[in-house]
Parts: structure tokens; sequence; C-alpha cells
């Protein structure tokens, strides 16, 4: 086992590893200057010159690129004299739309979009799995349909449609919120919760309806099971046979895609932060593509690279642990 | 009832409900079974065996299918009863082997869980280290060799003969008065199969249970059980000893499934003897006799009237067929001695 996950870890660094290496290259490769960028649309070109040389524009692509990585553990000075500045380890670059270093930028929004991303898969966890339970427990019944109802509307109907729907109506119309403005828990936690409890739902509910049916039909294979079927021939009740037969089963793929679900959650809710003014990662990552502010694309991107990398790690060995046969001995 | 019976089944009749109909899958099936006795079901797929079997545990299910008659129990009917009552039943009292060990064991537990599981269940006062002692106990008597090894793996590090003595396990925990194995052989390999036939009649010996094997394979009738109901479908159509299924059978189509036996053991280089045709869709059985389109006998009557059960012969056997004793018992003693 130990053996196990130390190749999955040793893979799944060299995986990040390529990633940054083109995402870097296909930033940088884009048919902008980067230097033009950094200053305003009348910029002298002697600003230019000096920003291309302090930010190190001017050197090759893979020395630019040698430069990102080992700012990555050591940090990195930008420029000399007195107008030089350092942007500390772990660095990602210094966004020059933002005036700032992009870790910095990442400390900022991340936490916004951890909160969004935690309430609403808690929320959506519950929602989809105990209405794809209920639903594949009354099989055919009306509860299975509304179920089915539900699902469809999930999948089919996009985020920034429901979102906006939702807010229109609850915040514009009936006016039982008032309009979303971010608050740290911290600092306000009444207003936070106000402003979360929309993108809470909104997110939860569109993300549940697939978990929806993965429970339901999950649920109903590990039913038609042998082993289901000795387990009432044994005499055990059926509260024991719906826990350690049938949602035992059915909770191996949930999880893996849960994993999976909740870290591309973590690299930014894109539409969701848009949508409710949440200045998280992913509103953070539309501003800097609309900016073409490519230190912090890389950055975001990174970020959102080391989650799904880890939570494949993580899924991998749970699964081990939910499945026996599986396990590697 | 008489006294040493244990389970007594009066006009059985399943039926299925379909999207493409009704499918009576049991149609009228009575029998007793007594203590310690062995009876086998024989039939086809699709003649019924199976979904008796699952009756008498109530496992069908009840949206799907509607079952009529009764099946007593410890005086209790299993049809009937409080599902709290057949629950304390199922395990306790009848407990089940299924066909397939592969599939019959929950592959996320350890097969001392599985097996304690069922102890506990049945004995909710009993702890879950006295459980696994009995656990320990049950799988010696299995023949799991390394019992306090392997008590603790899962289902898919053992093999399929190991795997049928866990359900076996599983099955004589509470030491049920009646098992019913379903298939029990039938997926495995002839060697192993051997093995657990006699483990399964050393079982009963020492546990002194009534068992209802159910199989299509007549030599493991002939080699585990006394008695034997032969179903077609979906109804009784004889019911006599193994000594007289074997000498003097009594229904056309017991001849057929004796002929077809009888013709890979002898002849040199004889074709197989089969049955011909194929056997009835459930959905739209034959008028009169089920049988009545296969049998080289038939005649008006077999096409017009369903034949009741009555006695045939010298050895208290039970036949549905229209041919008069006589002929009975000459073609069914020709049938055995080919």
């Amino acid at each position: 086992m130990f053996m196990f996950i130390l190749r999955r870890v040793f893979f799944a660094l060299v995986l990040l590893l390529a990633v940054s290496f083109f995402t870097y290259m296909l930033f940088a490769m884009l048919p902008s200057d980067p230097a033009a960028l950094t200053c305003g649309k009348n910029c002298k070109p002697d600003v230019i010159a000096a920003n291309r040389i302090r930010l190190g524009y001017d050197k090759s692509l893979i020395e630019q690129y040698w430069l990102f990585l080992k700012g990555i553990f050591v940090g990195r000075d930008y420029g000399t004299g007195a107008a030089a500045f350092s942007c500390g380890a772990p660095s990602l670059g210094y966004s020059f739309g933002q005036h700032e270093c992009v870790t910095t930028l990442i400390t900022q929004t991340f936490p916004v979009t951890a909160y969004l991303s935690i309430g609403a898969f808690i929320l959506w966890m519950l929602i989809g799995i105990s209405s794809g339970a209920v639903a594949a427990l009354n099989k055919g019944k009306w509860q299975d349909r509304a179920a089915s109802i539900f699902t469809s509307i999930g999948v089919s109907l996009p985020t920034f449609y429901i979102g906006l729907l939702v807010l229109f109506s609850v915040v514009i119309w009936l006016r039982i919120l008032p309009f979303p403005s971010y608050e740290s828990p911290f600092v306000d936690f009444p207003t936070f919760l106000r402003t979360m409890i929309l993108p809470w739902l909104v997110l939860a509910v569109l993300s549940a309806a697939s978990y929806t049916r993965l429970t339901r039909n999950g649920m109903l294979e590990a039913m038609n099971e042998d082993f289901v079927r000795l387990g009432v021939a044994k005499g055990l009740t059926t509260k024991i046979i719906l826990r350690r037969y049938v949602m035992r089963q059915a909770l191996v793929p949930i999880v893996t895609i849960a994993g999976l679900d909740f870290a591309g959650l973590l690299g930014g809710a894109i539409i969701t932060e848009s949508v409710f003014s949440l200045p998280g990662m992913g509103k953070m990552s539309i501003r800097a593509v609309v900016e073409s502010d490519l230190p912090v694309l890389v950055g975001t991107t990174m970020v959102a690279a080391v989650f799904i990398v880890v939570a494949n790690v993580l899924v991998d060995i749970a699964y081990g642990y939910l499945d026996p046969r599986v396990r590697v001995k | 009832m008489s006294p040493d019976v244990v389970l007594s089944v009066r006009n059985l009749s399943v039926v299925f409900h379909t999207p493409d109909g009704d499918v009576v899958a049991v149609n009228d099936v009575s029998f007793d079974l007594r203590s310690g006795e062995t009876l086998g079901i024989v039939g086809e797929s699709g003649s019924g065996k199976s979904v008796t079997a699952s009756s008498i545990m109530r496992l069908n299910n009840s949206n799907t299918a509607s079952t009529t008659g009764s099946i007593i129990v410890s005086g209790v009917d299993v049809l009937t009863a409080e599902e709290d009552e057949v629950r304390r039943i199922r395990g306790s009292e009848v407990a089940m082997i299924f066909q397939d060990p592969l599939s019959a064991l929950n592959p996320y537990y350890t097969v001392g869980k599985q097996i304690a599981e069922a102890y506990l269940v049945h004995h909710p006062k009993a702890s879950k280290s006295e459980a696994r002692l009995i656990t320990l106990e049950m799988l010696k008597k299995v023949g799991i060799p390394n019992p306090d090894k392997r008590i603790d793996e899962f289902p898919h590090q053992f093999s399929g003969g190991m795997r049928q003595r866990i359900v076996i396990a599983i099955a004589l925990i509470n030491n049920p008065k009646i098992l019913i194995a379903d298939e029990p052989t039938t997926a495995l390999d002839v060697t192993v199969q051997a093995q657990i036939l006699d483990l399964m009649k050393e079982l009963q010996t020492e546990f002194k249970m009534a068992i209802v094997l159910i199989t299509h394979d007549l030599g493991v009738i002939a080699e585990a059980a006394l008695d034997v109901l032969v179903m077609y479908g979906g109804r009784i159509v004889e019911r006599s000893t193994v000594e007289a299924l074997f000498s003097e059978p009594t229904h056309p189509y017991a001849w057929g499934l004796l002929g077809a036996v009888n013709s890979l053991g002898k002849s040199d280089r004889g074709a197989l003897v089969t049955i011909a045709g194929s056997p009835p869709s459930l959905i739209a059985l034959p008028t009169g006799c089920s049988f009545n389109p296969r049998c080289a006998y038939a005649t008006e009557i077999c096409t017009a009237e369903v034949p009741s059960l009555r006695e045939v012969g010298s050895q208290e056997s039970v036949s549905a067929c229209h041919l008069p004793d006589d002929q009975i018992l000459l073609l069914g003693r020709k049938a055995a001695s080919l």
C-alpha cells in the first residue's frame, strides 16, 4: 500500500510539471506582447522596455519558464534598485494587471471559492444521495418520476440561467434576500450566510441532479445482486440490507466522481462566482482572461491542476478502501 | 399435519405480472417435507422449481408477483405472516443456498463478518466475540482450512467451491430445520460438486435438518435425494422416490429425462437422446397437459384436459398423465432399462 501511494504521488508530481510547462508555454505564445500590457493605452515605449526587463519578458521562453519554476520554490525578485520588489515563495508570478503577486491574489480569492465549494458540495451530496435513494426505493411511483424530472432539469439547465433566474426572483422580485455582497465569515457571519445561501443552493441543486441518477441506478442495480438476496434470506432487517449491502455498493462510483467534482470546483466555480459577484478564484480568472493578465491565468490554472491531481490520487487510495477487490497487497 | 412434517406447501401458485401479460410460474403445487428428509425438485429452466424455492422464504417481489396457497413452516403460514415474523423464520428456521457462490457473497465485507452477521441478527443478545467463536467453529465444520486466518479474508480471495462452503456456513449458523439448496452445485467444477454434496449430507446428519434440493441434474438427485418432485411448466408432473424414478418412472417427461441421461453412459456411438421440441413459454402454455406438444403418446384428451395427479404402480409414485396405468408402467420400465 505504501509503495502504491509513493508511486502515485511520484507520477502526480511528474504530471503537474508537465501541466505547468504546457500552461506556461501556451499562454506565453499568445500573440500579445506581455510587456505592452503592463501599462495602459498611453504607455510610453521606454516604460514598456523597462517593464520588459523588470518582469523578465526579455529572456527566452525556456529561461522564463525556468525562472517561473524556480520562483515557486525560492520566491522571485523583480527589477533592481529603488523600483525593485519581490514575491516570496511560493511565487506564481506577478500580475501586471492588478500590480500584485499572483500568490497573494490567490490567497485572497481562494477562501471565497473554498467556502462556496464546501457548502455547495455538502448540500449537493445530501440532496443527490437522498433523492436518489428515495427514487430507488419507490421505483416507478411518483417520487421516482419527480426525481427523474429534477434530474432532467438539473442536467439540462445551465448555471447562468438558473443562477440569474434565482437572483432575479429572490433578490429583485421577492426581496427575500439583499443583493449579494460578499463579506468574510470571520468579519460578518450573517452577511456571509445571506450572500452564500443562493450560490450554494444553485450550485448544489444543479450538481445534485447527476448524483440523484447515479444513486438511483446504483441502488437499483445493487438490489438485483445475488448477495442482496442472500442478505434477505439471512433474515437481515431492511435497514441493514440497505446500508451494508445496497448503499455500500452504490457508494463506490459516487465517491469516485464526487472527489473529482469537488476538486474541479475548488479550481474556481467561474459562472456561479460571476453571477453572484463572489470575489473568488473563478471570477479572478475571468477578469484575467479579459485583461490578458497571463501570470494570473497561469497561476489559477496551476492551482486548479494541483487540486485535480491530488483528488485523483486520493480517489485512487479511497477506492482501495471502498472496494476490497481492487485493494493492492 | 403429521408431527414430523416441517414444511407443508399447499396449492402454491405464483403469477408474475409482466408487461407482456401474466406468467404462471408455479401452478397448484403441493408437497410435504418431513424432518431429516431430502426432497429433490427436478425440471428444466422455467419449470418453476426455483420460484417454488424462493416462495418458501417469501423472496418473490410482491410488486411483480402474486403468490397464493399456503406454505406452513413451524405452524406459521409464510405467505400471510407479518414481515417481522417472516424475517424471524428466514435464516433461523429456513435457510437457503444459492446457485452462484461467486455472486452470493457481499464483496465488501469479510466472510467472517457475513457469517457472524447471520448469527447476530437472530441472537440479538450475543456479543461480537461470541459470534466470532461460533463463526470459527462453523468454518471448521464446512471444511475451510486455516479458519483463524481465513475468517478475516474477503470473498474474492476464495475459490468457487470454498465460497459455496462459506454460503453453507451462513445457512447453517442458526441450525435451521429446513435448508433450501437452489442448484447448489451447478456453478461448480464436477470434482467440487461431489465434495459439496458430501458436505451437505454430512451436515444434514449432524444438524438433523430437512433439505429441499433443487437441480436440473438427475445425477445430483440420485446422489443426494430420497424423494423427487418432477416439475414441468410450473406444475408437478411426477412425485416418487428416487429409486422409483430410476426404475419405474411414471411420466413421459421423466422418461425423456432418463433417456437423455442413460444415452450418455451407455450407447457406444449412438446419437444423444433428447426430448423433442423445447420447453414451453410460460406466457402461452399449451392447453391441457403442458407437455403434450413434446409427448410421443399424446392423444386428444391431452390437449383438452389438465391431468390430475394420481397414484400409479406399486411404489407409491404419483403421476399426472392421461395414459392408462398399465401402459405407463410398461413404458416407464422400458425407459428406465434403455
